[in-house]
């Protein structure tokens, strides 16, 4: 359970303070599939960041799963990141030198997993993804979708009970893209809370729940089947150009 | 994360960047290596004092006028003391029980010439004593005559260089020389003996002690060099020495030296210069630290998106800290490992070349040398690896 009450985020830029979230509440239940929407900055990444503990809000409360998290020091916030969270970003973040197995295995290794258990813990992991004849590949030797495919391996190893994918299929082509959402919806079918930024409606369409964010605030909410049109999902941001301009 | 899970993660990541981990890690063992000689240097040079000693016997006293009031002041100085005199070599020859020679020592600068040849040389003067307190081989006629020591006759004995330079083409023996304003007879020459302490023994003269006195107008003896007999306990003689001195003297006015006690002093000098020289090498090492800051800076901003993906997966700001400082101890450590060997394969070289210089670097400094590497690649790893656990996650992974 995700428990945003008041969130802000300001960032100072020289003398004038910026705002990419001003005043976010909202509440997702555990086992939710949820999609946030929103132009370019609008605040979709640094809220999807805040949720996943690598931002700190600037003010504002943040309890996850029934814990305040908002005010937690370097040590906890990486104790959540490993424990609660599993990342997955548009661009796969791989680490180019470690094999495929290895990468899975990296969560493991700050975890304290013992040694022994990582390497079949990671191949099983790798056999979920459909990737077990991958594992001794470099990430240059994978295909874009295989990559991504690595990287949700990776970022469930420790089984998170949320799971924030960043634009997961923003490089990835059609046929990788459904693969890789099918593959998030099978994680999320087996309870686990899945946040999703895109821009894709396509994508957006599959969550539960969509959250269209706009100059860091909530500014509508609908559910993911009543979504049609990109016009739609962005809501008021899609007005005509004088209205934006002024 | 266990010690090894950080260094495995580091290896790759140096393995990753071969050129650069394999030249930062030469120049500190270019450091180790430079500690490691200049170590083995001073040992040579140490036991090469200490062979000089050894050479002169370890039977040996030296009396000289004046008292060492401080360690460290020469003997000579300081105080106005009694003169050391032949009479007062004669008691310690008469009186002293175990004493096998004692020689009365006179030492100073002036010209010997033959003809139109003339040199500057260092005169001694002594007396047929000598030869038993130090041996040495004469090449042609007899050393100083024994007798009365206060008579003084006027005689010399040359060096083998100096007498094949005075007389190039005819035997010394029986030819005249004059030193300073003094004829005297040429009676011996003595075998090439080599340098003694910074005196050219080939080059030097001896004449009767009392001539000396006369020679340079003085009034006290250099020195009174005395050699114990065999078995006979070093440390008594010196004692009974002592007494008899002070009872004629009536005051502790005189220094005696054993060449232990001198080598220990010289030994202690030779150790002191070697290890500032390879104190100074090991400033190279703080320069070499600089280069794997230096790396490890690069490998901190080349890899910015790894670590902010590292913290998403998790990892604790200490663990951050861990796999880096892993990376520079792992180059420190190799650094440093490397320095020892080819610095061992130096001091081996060298002892192949000069031998007589050739030493052993000695335990503690390969100990302090690697300590030293490993210190430096931690200190200057520390800055770089904390730069990576305050990177801001966020920002270091929009960073590609």
């Amino acid at each position: 359970m995700i428990e945003l009450v008041d969130v802000w985020r300001t960032y100072d830029v020289g003398a004038e303070k910026l705002h990419a979230l001003a005043g976010v509440q909202e509440t997702i239940d555990t086992g939710e599939h949820v999609a946030i929407m929103g132009p370019s900055g609008s605040g979709k990444s640094t809220l999807l960041n805040v949720i996943g503990c690598l931002d700190r809000p600037t003010a504002g409360s943040y309890r996850l799963n029934g814990r305040e998290v908002a005010g937690l020091g370097e040590d906890e916030l990486a104790r959540v990141r490993r424990e609660e969270i599993g990342y997955v970003f548009q661009s796969h973040h791989l680490v180019e030198r470690l094999d495929a197995v290895a990468n899975v295995e990296l969560p493991m290794t700050f975890a304290g997993v013992a040694r022994s258990e990582r390497r079949p813990r990671a191949m099983e992991a790798l056999i979920e993804v459909r990737l077990q004849d991958r594992a001794s590949h470099r990430p240059s030797e994978l295909s874009g979708g295989q990559r991504q495919r690595v990287a949700i391996a990776r970022a469930t190893i420790l089984r998170p009970r949320v799971l924030l994918a960043d634009e997961p299929t923003g490089n990835l082509d059609r046929t990788s893209g459904e693969q890789v959402l099918d593959l998030l919806g099978g994680l999320n079918a087996g309870g686990i809370t899945l946040l999703v930024v895109t821009h894709d409606v396509e994508v957006a369409r599959r969550a539960q729940r969509v959250l269209i964010l706009e100059d860091g605030r909530i500014v509508h909410r609908c559910a993911g089947r009543d979504l049609t049109s990109l016009a739609d999902a962005l809501g008021s941001a899609a007005r005509a150009p004088a209205d934006l301009s002024g | 994360m266990s010690a090894l899970d950080a260094l495995r993660l580091a290896a790759t990541a140096l393995l990753g960047r071969r050129w650069r981990s394999v030249l930062s890690l030469v120049g500190l063992s270019i450091g180790v290596t430079a500690v490691v000689l200049l170590t083995a240097l001073g040992a040579g040079a140490q036991d090469f004092v200490e062979r000089q000693f050894r050479s002169l016997g370890t039977d040996v006293l030296a009396i000289v006028p004046g008292k060492v009031e401080t360690s460290g002041a020469l003997p000579g100085f300081g105080g106005v003391p009694n003169d050391l005199t032949l009479a007062d070599a004669a008691a310690l020859r008469d009186r002293v029980a175990g004493v096998r020679s004692a020689a009365p020592l006179v030492i100073g600068n002036d010209t010997v010439a033959s003809g139109a040849r003339s040199r500057q040389v260092v005169v001694i003067g002594a007396t047929a004593e000598y030869r038993g307190v130090r041996e040495f081989e004469l090449r042609a006629g007899t050393f100083l005559p024994e007798g009365e020591w206060a008579r003084g006759k006027p005689v010399v004995v040359l060096g083998s260089k100096l007498a094949r330079e005075l007389f190039p083409d005819r035997a010394a023996v029986g030819a005249r020389v004059r030193v300073g304003a003094w004829r005297l007879r040429v009676v011996g020459t003595i075998a090439s003996q080599g340098v003694h302490f910074g005196i050219d023994m080939d080059q030097v003269v001896f004449v009767p002690t009392s001539m000396a006195l006369r020679m340079f107008d003085r009034s006290s003896l250099n020195r009174v060099a005395l050699r114990v007999l065999p078995g006979a306990d070093a440390d008594r003689v010196s004692d009974a020495v002592t007494e008899l001195l002070v009872e004629r003297h009536s005051e502790e006015d005189f220094t005696i030296t054993t060449p232990d006690a001198i080598m220990e002093t010289t030994g202690r000098i030779v150790g002191m210069l070697s290890l500032a020289v390879a104190g100074i090498a090991a400033i190279s090492m703080v320069v070499a630290g600089i280069g794997i800051m230096n790396v490890m800076l690069v490998s901190v901003s080349e890899r910015t998106a790894e670590i902010g993906l590292l913290k998403a997966v998790g990892a604790a700001p200490r663990q951050i800290l861990g796999v880096f400082l892993a990376e520079a101890l792992a180059l420190s450590f190799a650094g440093g490992a490397i320095g020892i060997g080819a610095g061992l394969l130096g001091a081996r070289v060298l002892a192949a070349l000069y031998p007589a210089i050739a030493g052993d670097p000695p335990a503690w400094a390969l100990a302090a040398s690697f300590a030293l590497a490993l210190f430096v690649g931690t200190l200057f790893g520390v800055l770089p690896a904390r730069r990576a656990v305050q990177l801001d996650p966020v920002a270091a992974l929009a960073k590609r």
